[in-house]
């Protein structure tokens, strides 16, 4: 099955499927930002494959110079009950990625997730702000070179 | 001794005092504040095995302004911490607050960036009830000892205390022209 | 509109959110405008700490904003610093209804990144508390759909079930409730022949208890017109929406990951994958219903064909020894103290494990770089994807009709904010 998958996008894509590598029978994909959305059509609508649930979209930090945050897809079909992983990775200074809300409208608030916890910007998100913690909040908590304790003062406490 | 002899059983004496603090123990009704897991725990607490109606707490008033006691059940952050306190502004007087389990108490098991380290950061809390979470007759006996509390006259339970205390105020003097 | 809040001196961006919903902006009579009601986070029926902002015209409902975060402790951020041991009791709290759940479904991930694979006994074990916590997660589901819609009896009785569970549990674990049972390659001790026994009492008894509970409000007037074509979501829209779990399968979908991709043994065992039509909220009472009843079944096929052995797998350098060994011999002490000090070794890599968990498809994925404690650990929560679908269900509904269609739902708000 994952040969199957590695065909027909390639066939579809030509070689912008930058790499492939397999985990204990998991296949992972990583994908240039620009053609993320392209790819994700094409594995929802085609006839064989139907990844028709998105069930998953996170972000992931790195801490490397260059492509610092990568943003992770994990999809799934209900005909072939066959999962895949996609990933892209992002820039630091212009973390930008266009959303796949028109492809799975389930994306919608795990990219409000992401943006909130890395900081990673969706075009065309139709409501993107901030889903756990308060609107006001200036920092991104899953970042790494975030303490995990917090900076204090950065929340409101009510006075005693 | 003396009186109460001659009068036989009919007629008991007391300070007043005593005689409300009787009466506020034991119709302490809870508002609970349930945030998460110990929320269950104060479920069934109130559920049949563990009744806690039997002690005068007859129901769960959810509004604030029908109770007294406030249970705070659950990690506070500090997104619901202002709902919380609130909340608390909102009961009338006399109340008092019970902190249920690690996670109100000082924090719990998370020392991460959005949980609050203990309730008694932003609120006065008279109870403190250990355990993760805390078994019910845990929180039973902590009922029993909030209200043995109130009975010896250690809690206050509000600003203005107990009946008799009042703010002084001290009349202004007439303006003079 | 301001908002009423002192301390937020700015609008609040969900009210904007809410309100650039197709609005029109023109107030000519003031009967004629909108009212948003806030349902907030503290309130008897919302399930915990979910805030709904819920616009009326009148009595219905024309627009709903859900907001979560209200308990959001900081896991995934919390697992980054913690060894893949350590994490354990945390796994206990995301889903508070059913813990044991949770924790065979974390260390099943481990165990995939891992590579290894437990004793028999062990996988005939976890199964069994599985399938036991959820029958614990339906139950406070029926009692509280009960309690939503007045019926505050069911409450009582199922709350009588769930506390015969709880005695079971600390039987057989230790404590009540926040379980923490599993171990990465096994489990934390074994099951003694009093829990057995305990376990098939309960399961003797379980049908002639649940129909008792059942009769009060299966054919009740007014429980059926209160959830009959209320909250209804489509089939093609739950699939888009993301919605896993009992939701799933009320809207006719035929998905259960015990059946499409089995884990622990599943396989070897005979049940049926219950399937309801109409996607309203009496169908998904009804699909909980019956899974109890499946669940019953399962519990009795593995007590029966439970095999003897060992609970742990014998890996030495990434399974926890036994503690008998470990005070009596050297290489265990060397192995415990490394184990736990410095953590399991795992290879360089990702992996994601989902099972089916009682309110949905609960997955865990790691990003390992060979360190004792995972990079990245991300949980997908069912209750987070199930609460997004609330504004499609609630769409027309009437504002008393809110209260049942979150009930029917059931989220927990411990899971979705992680």
């Amino acid at each position: 099955m994952n040969a199957l998958i590695l065909e027909k996008l390639n066939k579809q894509f030509g070689s912008s499927v930058l790499e492939s590598s397999e985990f204990r029978g998991e296949l992972t994909l990583i994908v240039p930002v620009d053609k993320i959305v392209d790819v994700c059509r094409f594995l929802k609508e085609d006839s064989d494959l139907r990844f028709d649930i998105l069930a998953d979209l996170f972000g992931l930090d790195m801490y490397t110079p260059a492509k610092r945050f990568g943003v992770v897809y994990n999809l799934y079909s209900l005909k072939t009950h066959y999962r895949v992983r996609l990933k892209t990775f992002v820039e630091e200074n212009h973390p930008h990625v266009q959303t796949v809300t028109g492809v799975w409208s389930t994306a919608n608030w795990h990219e409000r997730e992401t943006f909130d916890m890395f900081g990673i910007i969706f075009d065309g998100h139709p409501d993107l702000r901030r889903i756990y913690m308060p609107d006001e909040y200036e920092h991104y908590p899953l970042r790494k070179d975030f303490p995990l304790m917090g900076i204090p003062g950065s929340l409101y406490l009510p006075k005693k | 001794m003396g009186l109460e002899n001659a009068l036989g059983d009919s007629l008991m004496l007391s300070k007043l005092e005593d005689a409300i603090n009787w009466c506020r123990k034991n119709s302490l009704f809870p508002m609970p504040m349930g945030i998460s897991c110990c929320a269950i725990e104060m479920m069934a607490f109130a559920g049949p095995r563990f009744d806690s109606s039997r002690f005068g707490s007859e129901v769960f008033r959810f509004s604030p302004r029908q109770a007294d006691v406030m249970i705070v059940a659950g990690t506070t952050t500090y997104k619901m911490a202002r709902v919380v306190r609130k909340i608390y502004d909102q009961m009338p007087d006399p109340k008092w607050v019970i902190a249920m389990g690690a996670c109100t108490s000082s924090g719990g098991m998370y020392r991460t960036y959005s949980v609050v380290q203990g309730i008694d950061q932003f609120l006065p809390v008279d109870l403190y009830v250990a355990g993760c979470p805390p078994r019910p007759d845990n929180l039973l006996h902590a009922l029993i000892t909030l209200q043995q509390k109130i009975q010896r006259r250690e809690s206050k339970g509000s600003t203005t205390a107990l009946i008799g205390e009042f703010p002084r105020h001290e009349p202004k003097p007439p303006i003079v022209t | 509109m301001e908002t009423a809040t002192h301390d937020i001196p700015r609008k609040s961006k969900i009210l904007q959110a809410l309100e650039d919903q197709n609005t029109s902006v023109t107030f000519v009579d003031p009967l004629e405008n909108d009212l948003i009601l806030n349902m907030g986070p503290q309130h008897p029926a919302t399930h915990g700490v979910l805030r709904l902002l819920v616009r009326l015209d009148g009595e219905t409902v024309t627009g709903c904003v859900p907001e979560v975060g209200y308990l959001h402790r900081g896991y995934e951020k919390l697992a980054e610093s913690s060894t893949y041991h350590e994490f354990i009791p945390h796994t206990d709290r995301l889903d508070y209804l059913s813990p044991l759940a949770n924790n065979v479904a974390y260390v099943l991930a481990v165990e995939k990144l891992l590579g290894i694979e437990t004793p028999p006994r062990a996988q005939y074990l976890r199964t069994m508390i599985s399938e036991l916590a959820r029958i614990s997660s339906h139950l406070m589901m029926m009692g509280s759909i009960g309690m939503d819609v007045g019926a505050l009896t069911v409450w009582m009785w199922t709350f009588r079930e769930r506390e015969k569970l709880y005695d079971i549990f600390e039987n057989l674990v230790g404590a009540r409730f926040t379980t923490s049972y599993t171990r990465i390659g096994g489990l934390a001790h074994d099951m003694t022949p009093e829990a057995e026994q305990m376990i098939r009492k309960f399961i003797d008894e379980f049908p002639a208890n649940l129909e008792e509970s059942e009769k009060l409000i299966n054919t009740n007037r007014i429980f059926i017109e209160r959830t009959d074509g209320v909250g209804v979501i489509s089939r093609e829209e739950a699939i888009d929406l993301g919605v896993t779990g009992p939701c799933l399968r009320a809207c006719g979908v035929n998905q259960d990951l015990r059946r499409t991709n089995p884990y622990l043994v599943y396989e070897k065992l005979d049940f049926n994958v219950v399937v309801y039509d109409g996607g309203d909220s009496l169908a998904r009472y009804y699909v909980r219903l019956q899974e109890m009843k499946e669940s019953q079944k399962i519990v009795r096929q593995l007590l029966d064909g439970m095999p003897k052995g060992d609970i742990h797998a014998f890996k030495p350098k990434k399974v926890l020894p036994r503690k008998e060994r470990v005070y009596t011999k050297m290489e265990e002490l060397i192995h415990d103290f490394m184990l736990v000090n410095f953590g399991i070794d795992p290879p360089v890599g990702e992996i994601y494990h989902a099972v089916e968990g009682s309110k949905g498809e609960l997955g865990f994925y790691f990003y390992s770089n060979g360190s004792g404690n995972p990079w990245r650990m991300k949980i997908r929560s069912p209750s987070f994807v199930n609460i997004q679908a609330l504004p499609a269900m609630l769409r027309n509904a009437m504002i008393s009709d809110v209260v049942a269609i979150i009930g029917s739902l059931d989220p927990v708000m411990g899971e979705a904010d992680k």
